[in-house]
Formats: C-alpha cells, structure tokens, sequence
C-alpha cells in the first residue's frame, strides 16, 4: 500500500513537472527551427539557430524593445523599492493614530482592477501631454508612474519588517545616527532578502506588463517587449521560428534572475505569509 | 502616489460612468449607461466568461496546488528541489509570451492535437481555438498552467510552519493520509489558503493578456473577458469613455462581492 502511494506520487510529480516544463522545451526547441518545422510539430532541435537569429535582427526591432523593456523594468524596480520600504518601514516602526485606517486605505487600492483606471488614467496623461510632453502620453515615464507605488510592496515590506529587531534603531539613534541614516544603514543592509524578493517581483511585473503599455504608448520605436511579441504572434505570415527565438529571448532576463535569485525569493515570499 | 494613480482615477472613473458620447465630447446622461450594462449582449458574454474562469479554475487551481505542496513537503521525497523549481517555473514567463505559445500548442494542427490523435485520445482533432466550448478549456489550461506554482510556493512555506508532531499524533490515531490532508492541512493553512484564493479571484476577474492574445476574445464573443471588452469599448471601437467607466466599476463591485463572500466562507473574523 505504502510502496503504491509512493509510486503514485513520483509519477503525479513526474507528469506536473513535464507539463509545466513542456512549453519551455518546446520553445527552445522552435527556435532553432525552421518555421515550417515549427507549425508542423518538430520536437527535435535543428540547424536553424543562425538563420532565425539573422533573420530576427533584420525584421523584428528587438534591440531598442529590449532597451525600453531594460530602461522601464531597472528604473521601476529601483525607485518602487526604494518608495516602497520607506512607506513599509515607516507603517510598522512609527506609531501613530491614524496608522491603521491609512494603511487600510492602502489596501484597498489592491483591490481596484487595473481595467477600472485604465481610461481615467489614460486621459490623465493625455492632458499631461499638452503642458509637460516629456511626461505625457507615448513616453516611457508614463508607462512607469502609475506602477511605482503598489500597495502590495509596501504590505510586503511592513509584513518582512515585523521581523526587524527594533533595538537595532535604538542602538542607532544613540549612536547619533539620523532617522534616515538609520534606514540607509542598518534597515537596508540587514532586510538585503525582502529587497531580493521584491525586486524579484517588481522586475517580473514591469518586464511583463502589457496593458498599460498597450494603451500609452503609440509610436513603434517605443514599444516594449511584451506589445513586440503580441504584435509578431498576430501578424498575417508568422514565421514561427523567429517567434519562438524572440520570445526566448525575452524570457531570459526574467529566468536569469529567478535562477540567480532563487532562495532568496522563496525566503522573502515566506516572510510576507507569516 | 497612491491616492494620484488609484483613487483620483477611480473618482474620475465614477464621474466618467454617467457620461456617454465619443472620444472627448462627453456629455451628462446620467444612469443610462447603468440601464444600457444590462442589456448589452457583449457585456453579458464577456461577464459571463469571465464569471465561468472564475468559478471553475480558481478551485482546480488551489484544490492542485495544495496537493502538489502537500506531496512536495515531504522530507523524505527525492528530487524535492527539482520538482519544485519545475512547478514553480511558468512563473517567470511573461503572460504576452506564454499565451503566444499556447496559442500555437492548441492550433487546431498544434502539437497538442497531434499528442491527442496519437495516443487515439480523442477520434479527430479539437478544433481548440474556434470552438466556443474548447476555446474557453485552452484559456483555463492556460491560467492553471501558469498560476498553480506561483500559489503552491505560499503553501509550501506554510506547510513548514506546522509542527510534525501534530501528524504524528494523527498517525498514531490512525488518521489517513485524507483525513489528515482535509482535517489538518487544510484548516491550518486557511489564512494562506484565503489570501490566495482571493488574490486569484482579483486576478481573474481583471484577465486581459491571456484571453488578447490567444483567442482575441473570440470564436464570436465567447472568450472576451470584462478588462477587454473595456479596453474595446475605449480603444478599439468608437472611444466610449464614460460606458467604458461604468463597466469598469461593475468589476470593482464584482470583485468587493467575491472578496465579502470569501471572507465570510472562511469565517475569518480578523
């Protein structure tokens, strides 16, 4: 019975993992094929790598919907983090009155969908346009704004600062150290996992984010990773290979730092359940 | 920031939702677009579409993730990491990227087919993407495929919050495995459990990349979620802001609804 179990469970195991992994493989596979390879099912890699990469960089603009992709991803990550553990830092050591019905207010922004901003927002940045063009409308700043500050990075870092030991600032502020000069020099380097694990998230989102770049920017020069491979998975003459080589590159940044950053996300990720 | 980018929107959204007209001449009608909500066919379709994810794969997605977390914490199970890191891999895909994949997986001469006929699964291919029925499946399978890892990582490091001895004790009362997965696993990590369910609700009800990107809402209307029938209603078609705006709100409510409800399920009185 229990040898029966045992077999059960490796084999459930073994066919989730080969679900989840198929695509990946399948993927990788593709894209060193020829498309025609690839539309009819060729699970086998091929020759083609070279070719489908030559033919990537003379018709798919990859290079600068990488650099938008780079400049919005590493700009965002940086400074909601920064914004980020300031407020979650600031919600569990400050006492003060009101805390708790700000920090709910915050919460509730979680709930509002995306969908339900998305036209007021859009109109926002359009009269944006019309007195600071740099921050309006098709601009890279206006794809970052509205997801710099999220409710659930700040629960996220108040939830991982419960652990922080508060006699840590005491020492600090006898040391006569200033209120931020303890942020920056004890809080940051001893929290370096909850940072890990949120720019873990927060890099994720913005690299993926698709909606609201959809909806803001315009001109094809500024268009970021995610609106380049919808835009080549609906064309009329796909050519598969390329497709899958475009989309394995743009996978990679995000499985790099997933690998990398492995134990580091699942500790924060456990930080922020306790 | 808050307060600039979420809620002056959705004051804005709430002024909008009892405007109508096209593009910027917007004028005041009042609850006209509330009247027009419930008989609009497309708003129908696409609420129930996204009513129909909702309620079938958000409990596939728990009900599996809960068990995969339960096999995986098993101390003694050998390739533990690797299993792991396998499940929780479709994680780091982008969702434009995997549903641009899926899309060609479930082609009607996709490999998933030629898999299905092979193994004489099934008497003739699925038409996966063009049938009204399938087509809503190969959504499901995708979100399933994508989300199920991401929410087994919270119970895994939940489950190693419970203490052993207590399935010792089970054990020892002669308690099976079932008894003790919906006896103990399940009631200690009902926390955990509401904070994903809810947080999948949200996710669903807002689903936009997967179903824009695999279907485009079709065959007709019958995969169309709630998010792009907005984003049609304001991009695509003649710009409607201010119908756009009420739709939109019938997602908040929505999702204020299933959040009370869930809450109320799991008798959580925090």
């Amino acid at each position: 019975m229990k040898k029966i179990k045992r077999i059960f469970t490796y084999l459930f195991l073994t066919f989730a993992a080969i679900i989840s992994i198929f695509p990946f493989f399948w993927m990788i596979v593709s894209a060193t094929n020829k498309s025609i390879d690839v539309s009819k099912g060729k699970l086998i890699p091929g020759s083609h790598l070279v070719e489908n990469f030559k033919n990537l960089i003379e018709t798919v603009d990859i290079v600068p919907a990488l650099t938008n992709s780079a400049i919005i991803s590493v700009s965002t990550t940086i400074l909601s983090l920064i914004i980020a553990s300031l407020a979650g830092y600031g919600f569990e050591i400050y006492q003060s009155k009101r805390k708790d019905i700000v920090f709910n207010i915050l919460l509730i922004s979680m709930m509002i969908p995306f969908a339900a901003l998305m036209v007021p927002l859009y109109r926002m940045f359009g009269s944006i346009s019309t007195v600071a063009p740099f921050i309006g409308m098709d601009t890279l700043v206006a794809v970052m704004l509205p997801t710099l500050t999220t409710a659930f990075l700040i629960f996220f870092f108040r939830q991982n600062t419960k652990m922080f030991s508060k006699e840590l600032i005491e020492a600090g502020r006898i040391d006569g150290l200033s209120e931020l000069g303890i942020f920056f020099r004890i809080y940051m380097p001893t929290m370096k996992t909850t940072y890990a694990a949120a720019a873990i998230i927060t890099f994720m989102n913005s690299w993926n984010n698709y909606l609201w770049p959809l909806v803001v920017l315009q001109s094809p020069e500024k268009q970021t990773i995610p609106l380049l491979i919808s835009n080549l998975g609906s064309s009329y003459s796909p050519d598969y290979g390329v497709i899958m080589l475009t989309i394995v590159i743009a996978t990679l940044p995000t499985a790099l730092i997933f690998f990398l950053m492995q134990k580091h996300f699942v500790a924060g990720m456990m930080g922020s359940v306790k | 920031m808050i307060s600039i980018f979420y809620f002056y929107p959705m004051i804005q959204a709430l002024i909008l939702s009892f405007q109508s007209g096209s593009g910027t001449n917007l004028s005041f009608v009042g609850l006209s677009n509330y009247k027009r909500v419930f008989t609009d066919p497309t708003f129908i379709a696409a609420f129930t579409n996204t009513f129909i994810y909702l309620i079938i794969q958000v409990p596939i997605m728990i009900l599996l993730g809960l068990f995969l977390s339960v096999l995986l914490n098993d101390p003694k199970l050998k390739f533990r990491s690797f299993f792991r890191i396998a499940i929780f891999l479709p994680c780091v895909t982008s969702l434009v990227a995997y549903s641009v994949i899926f899309k060609d997986l479930f082609a009607t001469n996709g490999i998933i087919n030629k898999f299905l006929l092979q193994f004489s699964l099934v008497p003739e291919a699925i038409n996966w993407l063009a049938d009204p029925f399938w087509a809503k499946v190969t959504i499901i399978i995708a979100i399933t495929w994508r989300w199920t890892g991401y929410n087994m990582i919270f119970y895994l490091s939940g489950l190693q919050n419970i203490d052993h001895s207590i399935y010792e004790a089970a054990k020892i009362d002669g308690a099976s495995s079932f008894q003790q997965f919906f006896k103990i696993t399940i009631p200690m990590l009902k926390p955990i459990i509401l904070f994903t369910s809810i947080t999948s609700t949200i996710g669903t009800l807002q689903i936009f990349d997967e179903v824009m990107n695999i279907t485009k809402g079709g065959p007709g209307n019958s995969t169309t979620s709630i998010s792009q029938y907005i984003y049609n209603l304001s991009f695509k078609y003649t710009p409607d802001f201010g119908y756009a705006a009420t739709v939109s709100y019938f997602v908040v409510i929505a999702i204020v609804i299933f959040a009370a409800l869930q809450f109320k399920l799991a008798g959580d009185k925090k």
